[in-house]
C-alpha cells in the first residue's frame, strides 16, 4: 500500500505517456504494422492468449531451469574462489574480462557444438546468470566484518565454524542484490537464447511476429517479457524477506569520548 | 598462581617496531588492566595473546603451556560489540561455547537473566541499546569455556552514565565467576575502579612503563571513586602517564 501511495508520481508519468502514445498513434493514423496503440496491444494480448500461452510456458520452464543451474554454478564459483586464495588470484582477473565478451556472439558457437536443444540455451543463461552473483557473494564474503572475524578465530574456530556461523550468513544479503540482477539477466538470456533457434518460447514467437509484420504480438511479447522480469524479482524479493529477517547495516553507537 | 604469562614479547612490522621489551602476568582469577593511550599496539598485543599473529620473539604461556600462534585459549571481546545479526541474544550467548563444542541453553538462559536482560533473549541485537548489546558480548565472554577473558576498551563507546553503570554491573558478575582477565582501556578512573593491578603502557614503541597493585578491597562500591585514596592513586597514575602522551588520554 505504501509503494502504491508513494510510487504515484512515476506511475503517473508512465500513464501520461502512454495516453500520449494512443493520442498520436490516433490522431497522425499511424498504420498498426509500425507502430500499434496500446489499446490495441492490450487486446492482442487477451484476445492472442491462446497463440502464445504455450509459448509462454515453455519459456517459463527455461528460465527456471537456467535460472537454478546458472545460480549454483555462481555460488559454487563464488565459494570455490573464496576458500582457495590460489584460484582467486589466478580466476578472478579472468572472471572480469571475460564479461567483455557478450554472450550473444558466442551463441553461433554453441549452436554449431550443442546443436538446438535444450543444453545450449541453458548454457546461454548459465553465462548470464552465474557472474553477477558470483561478483556479489564474493564482496559480501570480503565484507565480513573484521572484529567478528578475530572473535571467531580467536576463540579457535575452524575455517569451516567460520564459514558457516560468519561468512556465509554475512554474505546473504550480497547474495540476493546478485540474486535480483540474475533473475531479470536470466529472461534475457531465455529469450535471447531462443531466438537461436527453438520450436516454442516468447523468443520464437517474437521472431514470427516480427517476420509477418505483426508489430502488435512484439509488442505483446515484449510486454510479457517485461511482466516476466517483473514478477521474477519480486520473487527473489520475497524469498529474501523471508530469509533475512534481521536487519542488514545496523551500526553501532557512535564514539562518544567522555 | 601465574595463569598467564608474558615473557620479553616483542613485534615488528619490517623494521617497524610495534611492541618490545613486554613481560608481565595475569594471575588466576585477576583483573588486571593495561592503560595507555590509543593506538599504543594494545590490539597488536591482543592479537597476539589469541593466536591469530605471532610474535617477532619471545613468548606467551598460559597455564606454564606455550601458546605462541595458538588460537581457541582466550575469550576475546572486541571493542564492538560484535554480535552475529542474524542470531537472538541467546544464540549469541552460547557462540563461544558452540565453537569449541556443546552449548549449555539452561545455563545461557540463567546468566542472561542474572545479566539483567530477562525478556530479551529471543531479540535481535539491532533491537538492544549499546549498553545492552555490550553486556550479551560480555556474557558470550563468562559463557566461554576458556578461563581468560580480553577485554578490548568494551565501555568506550558508551556515554559516562551507562559507562558507570557497566563498571559496576561487570564487577558484579565477575566476581561471582571469577575468570581471570585482561582488560585495555584508556580511562584511568575505570582501570582504577575495575582492577586489581594495572600495567601503564607508553607508545612508539609499545613498552611497559610502571605496574601499579592496587589496594581497594573487593567487592568494590562507587562510592570509593570519591575518596582520599583513590585521588591519590589516580594523581599517581596520572604522573605515570603524563609527559609526551598524557593529551592523548581522553581523560
Amino acid at each position: 500500500m505504501n509503494v502504491v501511495l508513494k510510487g504515484w508520481r512515476p506511475i503517473l508519468v508512465l500513464i501520461l505517456l502512454i495516453i500520449a502514445w494512443e493520442i498520436s498513434c490516433r490522431l497522425c493514423n499511424i498504420p498498426g504494422w509500425l507502430l500499434p496503440a496500446p489499446t490495441e496491444i492490450v487486446q492482442e494480448m487477451v484476445s492472442g492468449w491462446s497463440n502464445y500461452n504455450g509459448h509462454l510456458l515453455a519459456t517459463i520452464k527455461l528460465i527456471i531451469i537456467g535460472f537454478l543451474i546458472g545460480s549454483s554454478v555462481g555460488i559454487f564459483i563464488a565459494v570455490c574462489l573464496h576458500l582457495v586464495p590460489f584460484l582467486r588470484q589466478a580466476f578472478y582477473p579472468i572472471l572480469i574480462i571475460s564479461q567483455n565478451i557478450p554472450i550473444i556472439v558466442l551463441a553461433p558457437l554453441l549452436v554449431i557444438w550443442f546443436g538446438f536443444g535444450m543444453l545450449p540455451k541453458i548454457i546461454v543463461i548459465t553465462l548470464v546468470c552465474f557472474f553477477p552473483i558470483t561478483v556479489s557473494l564474493l564482496d559480501g564474503f570480503r565484507q565480513t566484518d573484521r572484529d567478528l572475524l578475530h572473535y571467531m578465530q580467536m576463540a579457535g574456530a575452524t575455517k569451516r565454524q567460520i564459514f558457516w556461523k560468519l561468512e556465509w550468513p554475512y554474505a546473504l544479503p550480497s547474495l540476493f542484490s546478485g540474486l535480483k540482477i540474475s533473475a531479470t539477466y536470466s529472461v534475457m538470456g531465455a529469450v535471447i537464447s531462443e531466438w537461436l533457434g527453438a520450436s516454442k518460447g516468447i523468443g520464437v514467437y517474437m521472431t514470427l511476429a516480427s517476420s509477418s509484420f505483426r508489430t502488435d504480438r512484439v509488442f505483446v511479447a515484449i510486454m510479457v517479457i517485461i511482466i516476466l522480469s517483473l514478477l521474477f524479482f519480486l520473487f527473489i524479493l520475497f524469498l529474501e524477506k523471508r530469509i533475512i529477517r534481521w536487519k542488514p547495516g545496523e551500526e553501532g553507537n557512535a564514539y562518544e569520548s567522555a | 598462581m601465574n595463569q598467564l604469562e608474558i615473557h620479553n614479547l616483542a613485534k615488528f612490522y619490517g623494521t617497524k617496531k610495534v611492541l618490545k621489551d613486554i613481560s608481565f602476568t595475569v594471575r588466576d582469577g585477576e583483573f588486571v588492566s593495561i592503560l595507555g593511550p590509543s593506538g599504543s599496539g594494545k590490539s597488536t598485543l591482543f592479537q597476539m595473546i589469541g593466536g591469530i599473529t605471532k610474535p617477532s620473539s619471545g613468548t606467551i604461556y598460559l597455564n606454564g603451556k606455550n601458546i605462541n600462534g595458538k588460537r581457541g585459549h582466550i575469550s576475546y571481546t572486541p571493542q564492538s560489540a560484535s554480535l552475529l545479526p542474524w542470531r537472538t541474544v541467546l544464540e549469541n550467548v552460547v557462540l563461544g561455547q558452540e565453537i569449541a563444542g556443546k552449548k549449555d541453553l539452561e545455563k545461557a538462559r540463567k546468566m542472561i537473566k542474572r545479566a539483567g536482560l530477562e525478556g530479551f533473549e529471543e531479540a535481535y541485537p539491532h533491537e538492544l541499546s549499546g549498553g545492552m548489546k555490550q553486556r550479551v558480548s560480555f556474557i558470550r565472554s563468562m559463557m566461554s569455556p576458556q578461563s581468560l577473558i580480553l577485554l578490548d576498551e568494551p565501555f568506550s563507546a558508551l556515554d559516562e552514565f551507562t559507562r558507570l553503570d557497566m563498571q559496576q554491573w561487570l564487577l558484579s558478575i565477575w566476581e561471582e565467576h571469577k575468570k581471570s582477565i585482561l582488560f585495555v582501556t584508556h580511562n584511568i578512573e575505570e582501570a582504577l575502579f575495575l582492577s586489581d593491578r594495572i600495567i601503564v603502557f607508553s607508545s612508539s614503541p609499545t613498552t611497559i612503563k610502571q605496574e601499579f597493585s592496587l589496594p581497594f578491597p573487593r567487592p568494590r562500591d562507587r562510592k570509593i571513586l570519591l575518596t582520599d585514596e583513590f585521588l591519590h592513586w589516580k594523581r599517581k597514575i596520572y604522573q605515570s602517564l603524563s609527559g609526551d602522551e598524557s593529551e592523548q588520554l581522553s581523560k
